[in-house]
C-alpha cells in the first residue's frame, strides 16, 4: 500500500516537474524544476531496491550536474525570458505522443519473453551497496576504468573550453577604445 | 500492486516529455535540460527491469549512464560558453550558419 502511494506521488510530481522543465520560458525555473524532478527520480530507485543508485543519483545528478549547470548560468543572462520561434507546435506534440506509444511497446516487449535469466542475480542477505560493489569491481571493472578515464578527459576538456579568455566579460559590452592611430594623433 | 509495467509506462512517458522538449526547444541550454530528462527516464527503465529479473546489470548500466551524463555536461557546457562568447546568444536560429 505504501509502495502504491509513494509510486503515484513520485510519478505525478516527476511528470509535472519535467513538463515545467520542457515548457518553461525562464532558464532558472526550468533548472530548478529539473533538479527537483531528479530528487523525485531517486525516490523511484529507493522503491526499486537500488539504494546505491539512488544515492548516486542524489550526489552525482542533483549535487554535481545541477551545480555545474547553475555555475554555467552565471555566464548567460538567466533572468531574461527566452524568446523562441516555434514553427508548428502541433507536429511536435503529435511526434511526442507517437514516441510515447513506440516506447511503451519497446519497453513492454521483454515482459513477453520469458526465457531471460539473470546474469548477475541479486543475492539475498547482503546489502545493495555491497552487491553493487562486488559486481562493479569484478565483472564491470574494465568499463569502470574506461568511465574513469572518460571523466578525466571530460574534466580537462571542460577546463580548457571554459577557461579560454576567462578575463573577458560576457555580459557587459566593452566600450570601444580611442583610435591609437599615429596619423590621427598627429593631426590633433 | 505496482508492477514493472507501471515503471516502464512512466519511463516511456518521461522519455517522450524529454523528446518533445528536444523537438520544441530552440535554446541550446534548454535542449541540454531536455536531454537530461531523457537520460533520467531511461535510468528508471533500467532499474525497473533489473528489479523485475532480480539482476544487477540494470543498475550497472544506470551507473554508466550517469557517468556519461556527467561528462557530457562538462564538455557541453564548455562548448556552450564558447558559443555564447562568439555569438552572444544561445538561440539555434541565431547560431545556425548553414542556410537550407
Amino acid at each position: 500500500m505504501y509502495e502504491f502511494i509513494a509510486f503515484y506521488i513520485f510519478a505525478i510530481s516527476t511528470t509535472i516537474l519535467f513538463m515545467i522543465t520542457v515548457m518553461s520560458k525562464n532558464v532558472l525555473y526550468a533548472m530548478t524544476s529539473l533538479a527537483a524532478g531528479m530528487v523525485m527520480i531517486s525516490g523511484f530507485f529507493f522503491l526499486l531496491g537500488a539504494d546505491f543508485l539512488g544515492v548516486v543519483q542524489l550526489i552525482a545528478y542533483v549535487g554535481a550536474v545541477m551545480a555545474l549547470y547553475s555555475f554555467a548560468m552565471m555566464f548567460f543572462d538567466a533572468t531574461r525570458d527566452i524568446k523562441e520561434k516555434h514553427a508548428n507546435p502541433s507536429l511536435v506534440f503529435l511526434l511526442g505522443g507517437l514516441m510515447a506509444v513506440v516506447f511503451v511497446i519497446i519497453f513492454s516487449a521483454p515482459i513477453i519473453g520469458d526465457n531471460i535469466e539473470a546474469s548477475y542475480p541479486i543475492v539475498e542477505g547482503i546489502g545493495n551497496a555491497q552487491a553493487v560493489g562486488m559486481v562493479l569491481f569484478t565483472k564491470y571493472l574494465v568499463p569502470f576504468e574506461v568511465a574513469a578515464i572518460m571523466l578525466l578527459v571530460a574534466m580537462i576538456a571542460g577546463i580548457i573550453l571554459a577557461g579560454k579568455k576567462m578575463d573577458d566579460s560576457l555580459t557587459t559590452t566593452v566600450i570601444a577604445k580611442e583610435p591609437e592611430d599615429e596619423i590621427l594623433k598627429e593631426s590633433k | 500492486m505496482i508492477g514493472v509495467s507501471h515503471y516502464l509506462i512512466l519511463s516511456g512517458l518521461l522519455f517522450s516529455i524529454g523528446f518533445m522538449g528536444v523537438l520544441r526547444r530552440k535554446n541550446l541550454l534548454m535542449l541540454f535540460f531536455a536531454t537530461e530528462v531523457m537520460l533520467n527516464a531511461v535510468n528508471i527503465a533500467f532499474a525497473a527491469i533489473g528489479n523485475y529479473y532480480g539482476d544487477l546489470s540494470g543498475q550497472m548500466f544506470a551507473f554508466f549512464i550517469i557517468a556519461v551524463a556527467a561528462s557530457e555536461v562538462a564538455v557541453g557546457l564548455g562548448l556552450l560558453i564558447l558559443l555564447y562568447k562568439k555569438y552572444g546568444s544561445l538561440d539555434l536560429d541565431v547560431i545556425s550558419s548553414m542556410k537550407g
